[in-house]
C-alpha cells in the first residue's frame, strides 16, 4: 500500500504561522524542529552552564562558603540531568538529525512528521518542570544516576519530578529513534543504497537502535523507583528487603548506551565535517559503518564497569573488563580512519575544522582514560573522585559539545545563508579549548589523589589545584560570550553564503541556502558518492 | 563502495518519489512494540535476579493459585484467535461480521480484567508485603494497563469497522492491523509473564 503526498501542494500553509512564529509552533516540518531542538537546547545549555559555574566557584575554596551543601547537591544534580537530558541528547540526536537525515536519504521530510513534532514538545515542558522544581521544594538531590537508597531518603517532591521530567524527556528521546530508523530504513529515495549513505545516517541509526533498545529498561526502572519513593514499596530499599545492585544494574543498562548516544552522533558529523574541509574522501568508509554497528553490539554489554565497587563477582568483573576493552577497537578505527582522512589532504583551517580537531585531541585523552577505567584495579582505586568527572567530561564535552561546535560553524551558512565570522569563531575555539583543558585535565590529578566527587568541601591541600580548574571554568562560561555575539552579528548582516560555500558534495548542500520548505525544486537528487572529493567524476567512474 | 546503474529505473521511478512512498506506519509501530518489550525485559530481569539473590523474610507469602491466571490465559489466546478472524471477516468485506468478532474480542480482555482483578483482591499478599508481591504487582499492573489500553483501542475500532463506508475497511486496513499486532504483542507477553511468574 502506498501514500499519496502531493509536492506542489504546502499542506501546512494554513495550519501554521510563517516567519519566525513557526518556530514557536507545532510545525511539522523537518527543518524547523531542527532549528527548535537546537535554540532550545542551547538555552538549556546555558542554564546548565551557569549551575556548573556555581559549582566550580563553590569548589574554589575547600569549605562549603559559596553555595549550602544541599544546594550544592541541587545544582550537580540539575547540571548534569539539563546538560544530559535537555543539551546533548537532544541536539546532537534531535537538531542535526531532524536537519540533516532527510537531506541525506534524499526525501522531504521524516517519516512521521506529527511524532517528530511530539518528540519536540515534549521537552520543553519537562525541562521547565525540572528547573521549577529547583524553586518550589527544592530539586532532586541524588546525582543524575539517582542511586539508591539515596535518592529514596533524599527529600521527595523534587525527586518525583525528577523522575516525570526523565521518563518524558526519554519518551521524546525514543519517538525520535523510531522516527529516525524508519526514515533511514525506509525512506531512503530509490536508487540510493545504504552503503552510499552519509556517515552520518549510519551513526544515527545505530544510536536509534540504542535509543529504543535501551531507554525503556531505564523508564522502567525509574517507575519502580517512584514506587518505592511514593508507595514504600522495597524494589531498591534494602530496609524492606530491596535490592539497590539491581537498580545500578538496569540504570547503567541504559544509561551505558546513553554514552554512546550522545557520542556516536558526533562521530557521525565528525566524519561529514573533516572531508569536506580537507577536500579528501572519508577514509575507510566501511570499516566505519562496521565500527559504528560493533560500538553498538559491544555497547549493550558493558554496563557492569561502571559497578566494580558494587560488590559485583569476579566472572562479572572479568566479563565487563574484557567487553569494555574491546570497545577501544571499533573506537580507535574510527580515530585513525580521521586521521587518515585529514592525512594529505587539502586542509583549510577554519572554525569548524579548528572544533573538529580539537575534538579529535580531546576524545583521545577521554578514551585512553576510558580504557584504563574499564580495568578494575585502577578503577577501584579512583572509583568516584575526580578521575572519573574529567573523563566523562572529556568524552562529553571535549567529544560532543566541541563537535555540536563544529557542526554549528559547518552548517550555519546551510541553515541561515550567511557565514559565521571566522576571526570570533577562532577566539571561541581558543578559549574553549584552552579552558576546557584547564578545567579538566588537573582534576585527573585530583582524582588519582583521591578527591571525591559531588561533595561541596573536600581536603585543603586540593584548593590550589581546584582555583587552575575553576579559572578553566571561568574560561570556558566566558568562551560563549564570542559565540553569541558571532551568531547574532553574523545573523544580522553576515556575509552571503551563497549554496554551497564549502563546495560540499553531500546531498544537503545540493539545495539552496536556506532549502525551500520540502527541501528539493523537484526531484531529490541521487548522490551516490558523498564524500567524492580530490577526482573528477571521469575518474571517479574508471576507478569503478 | 560500489555505484549502480540504475538511471533508467530512477527515470521510471521520479514521478513515484515526489508523490507515493511506502506506508511504513506498521514499521513503526513495530519498533515501538520493541521498545515497549525492553521495559517488559526490564521488570522480567529485575524479577529474576530478586528471585536469585534476595531471599525472602521468614513467613513470607509467595504462594500463587495457579486457577485464575491458567483461566486468563486462555482467555488471551481465544482473544488473539477471534480478533485473526474480524481481520479475515474485512478482508471479505463483511464489516458486520467483523465488528462481531471485534466486540467478542473486547469482551475477552474485559473478563480478562475482571478476572486479573478478582486475583488481586483474593491475594494473601499486598503492594508493600514484601519483594516478591511488589514485582508481582508491577508486573501484572503493568501488563494489565496494556490490556485496558488494548481493550479500549479494540472497542474504538470496532465502532470504526461498523460499515461498509465507515473509516476501517477492506481498503483502509491500518488501523485494526496495528491494533491486532498490538493485542498479540500483549498476549506474548502475557505468555512470557505467565510462564516466569507463576510456572518458574
Amino acid at each position: 500500500m502506498t501514500i499519496s503526498i502531493d509536492p506542489q501542494k504546502d499542506n501546512n500553509e494554513s495550519l501554521q504561522p510563517n516567519g519566525w512564529l513557526r518556530y514557536l509552533s507545532f510545525s511539522l516540518d523537518h527543518k524547523v524542529i531542527g532549528i527548535q531542538y537546537m535554540v532550545c537546547g542551547f538555552l538549556f545549555y546555558l542554564i546548565g552552564g551557569t549551575l556548573a559555574s556555581a559549582i566550580r566557584i563553590e569548589l574554589a575554596s575547600p569549605m562549603s562558603d559559596f553555595l549550602p551543601r544541599d544546594v550544592y547537591n541541587q545544582f550537580l544534580t540539575l547540571h548534569g540531568t539539563i546538560m544530559i537530558f535537555l543539551w546533548i541528547v537532544p541536539v546532537v540526536n534531535g537538531a542535526f538529525g531532524n536537519y540533516l537525515i532527510p537531506f541525506y536519504v534524499g526525501a522531504r521530510d521524516m517519516a512521521f512528521p506529527r511524532l517528530n513534532a511530539v518528540a519536540f514538545w515534549l521537552i520543553p515542558p519537562s525541562g521547565l518542570m525540572l528547573i521549577t522544581s529547583y524553586f518550589v521544594e527544592g530539586a532532586a538531590q541524588s546525582g543524575w544516576t539517582a542511586y539508591p537508597p539515596l535518592s529514596i531518603t533524599t527529600p521527595q517532591s523534587g525527586q518525583i519530578i525528577w523522575i516525570i521530567s526523565v521518563l518524558l524527556l526519554g519518551g521524546s528521546s525514543i519517538f525520535g529513534g523510531i522516527n529516525f530508523i524508519a526514515t533511514i530504513i525506509k525512506l531512503r529515495r530509490p536508487g540510493l543504497k545504504l552503503m552510499q549513505l552519509p556517515m552520518y545516517c549510519w551513526a544515527m541509526l545505530g544510536t536509534s537502535l540504542l535509543v529504543v533498545l535501551s531507554t525503556p529498561v531505564l523508564a522502567g526502572t525509574l517507575i519502580l523507583l517512584s514506587f518505592d519513593i511514593v508507595a514504600h514499596t522495597g524494589f531498591f530499599n534494602p530496609v524492606l528487603g530491596g535490592n539497590v545492585v539491581v537498580y545500578q544494574h538496569l540504570f547503567w543498562f541504559y544509561s551505558h548506551p546513553a554514552v554512546y548516544i550522545m557520542v556516536l552522533p558526533a562521530f557521525g558529523l565528525v566524519s561529514e565535517i573533516l572531508p569536506v574541509h580537507s577536500r579528501k574522501p572519508l577514509f575507510g568508509y566501511t570499516t566505519m559503518v562496521y565500527s559504528i554497528m560493533g560500538i553498538v553490539v559491544l555497547g549493550l554489554v558493558v554496563w557492569a564497569h561502571h559497578m566494580f565497587t558494587s560488590g559485583t563477582p569476579p566472572w562479572m568483573r572479568l566479563f565487563f573488563t574484557i567487553a569494555t576493552s574491546f570497545i577501544a577497537v571499533p573506537t580507535g578505527i574510527k580515530f585513525f580512519n580521521w586521521v587518515a582522512t585529514l592525512w594529505g589532504g587539502k586542509i583549510s583551517i577554519n572554525s569548524a575544522m579548528l572544533f573538529s580537531c580539537g575534538f579529535i585531541i580531546n576524545f583521545v585523552f577521554g578514551g585512553i582514560t576510558g580504557v584504563a577505567l574499564a580495568q578494575v584495579p585502577f578503577d577501584i582505586h579512583v572509583h568516584d573522585t575526580y578521575f572519573v568527572v574529567a573523563h566523562f567530561h572529556y568524552i562529553v564535552y571535549g567529544g560532543t559539545v566541541f563537535i555540536i561546535f563544529s557542526s554549528i560553524y559547518h552548517w550555519f551558512p546551510k541553515v541561515t545563508g550567511k557565514m559565521l565570522g571566522e576571526k570570533l569563531g577562532i577566539i571561541h575555539f581558543a578559549i574553549t579549548f584552552i579552558g576546557f583543558n584547564l578545567c579538566f585535565a588537573p582534576q585527573h590529578w585530583l582524582g588519582l589523589n583521591g578527591m571525591p566527587r559531588r561533595v561541596a568541601e573536600y581536603d585543603p591541600q586540593f584548593e590550589f589545584v581546584n582555583q587552575i580548574s575553576s579559572i578553566g571554568a571561568l574560561l570556558m562560561a566566558i568562551s560563549t560570550l564570542p559565540f553569541l555575539v558571532n551568531i547574532f552579528l553574523s545573523f544580522r548582516n553576515g556575509k552571503d553564503s551563497g549554496n554551497n560555500p564549502w563546495n560540499a558534495l553531500t546531498p544537503e548542500w545540493l539545495t539552496t541556502s536556506p532549502p525551500p520548505v520540502e527541501n528539493w525544486e523537484g526531484d531529490a537528487p541521487l548522490v551516490e558518492e558523498p564524500y567524492g572529493y580530490g577526482y573528477s567524476f571521469s575518474e571517479k567512474n574508471k576507478k569503478i | 563502495m560500489t555505484t549502480l546503474d540504475s538511471s533508467k529505473e530512477i527515470q521510471k521511478n521520479t514521478s513515484e518519489v515526489n508523490e507515493k512512498h511506502e506506508d511504513f506506519r506498521m514499521f513503526g509501530l513495530v519498533t515501538f512494540l520493541i521498545a515497549d518489550g525492553m521495559t517488559f525485559a526490564g521488570f522480567f530481569a529485575a524479577y529474576l535476579t530478586y528471585k536469585a539473590v534476595n531471599p525472602l523474610p521468614e513467613g513470607a507469602i509467595y504462594e500463587l493459585e495457579l486457577p485464575i491466571p491458567t483461566l486468563n490465559t486462555i482467555l488471551l489466546l481465544v482473544s488473539s484467535a477471534t480478533f485473526h478472524k474480524a481481520g479475515k471477516a474485512l478482508l471479505k468485506d463483511k464489516n458486520s461480521d467483523s465488528q462481531k468478532w471485534l466486540i467478542l474480542t473486547a469482551l475477552l480482555g474485559i473478563v480478562f480484567l475482571i478476572c486479573q482483578l478478582f486475583e488481586y483482591f483474593h491475594l494473601p499478599f499486598g503492594l508493600t508485603d514484601n519483594l516478591f508481591a511488589s514485582t508481582f504487582y508491577a508486573l501484572t499492573g503493568f501488563h494489565g494497563l496494556h490490556v485496558t489500553l488494548g481493550t479500549l483501542m479494540i472497542l474504538i475500532i470496532s465502532w470504526q469497522t461498523r460499515l461498509n463506508t465507515g473509516r476501517i475497511t477492506s481498503k483502509n486496513m491500518f488501523p485494526l492491523e496495528a491494533v491486532e499486532l498490538y493485542w498479540h504483542f500483549v498476549d506474548g507477553i502475557w505468555v512470557i509473564l505467565f510462564i516466569i511468574l507463576y510456572l518458574l
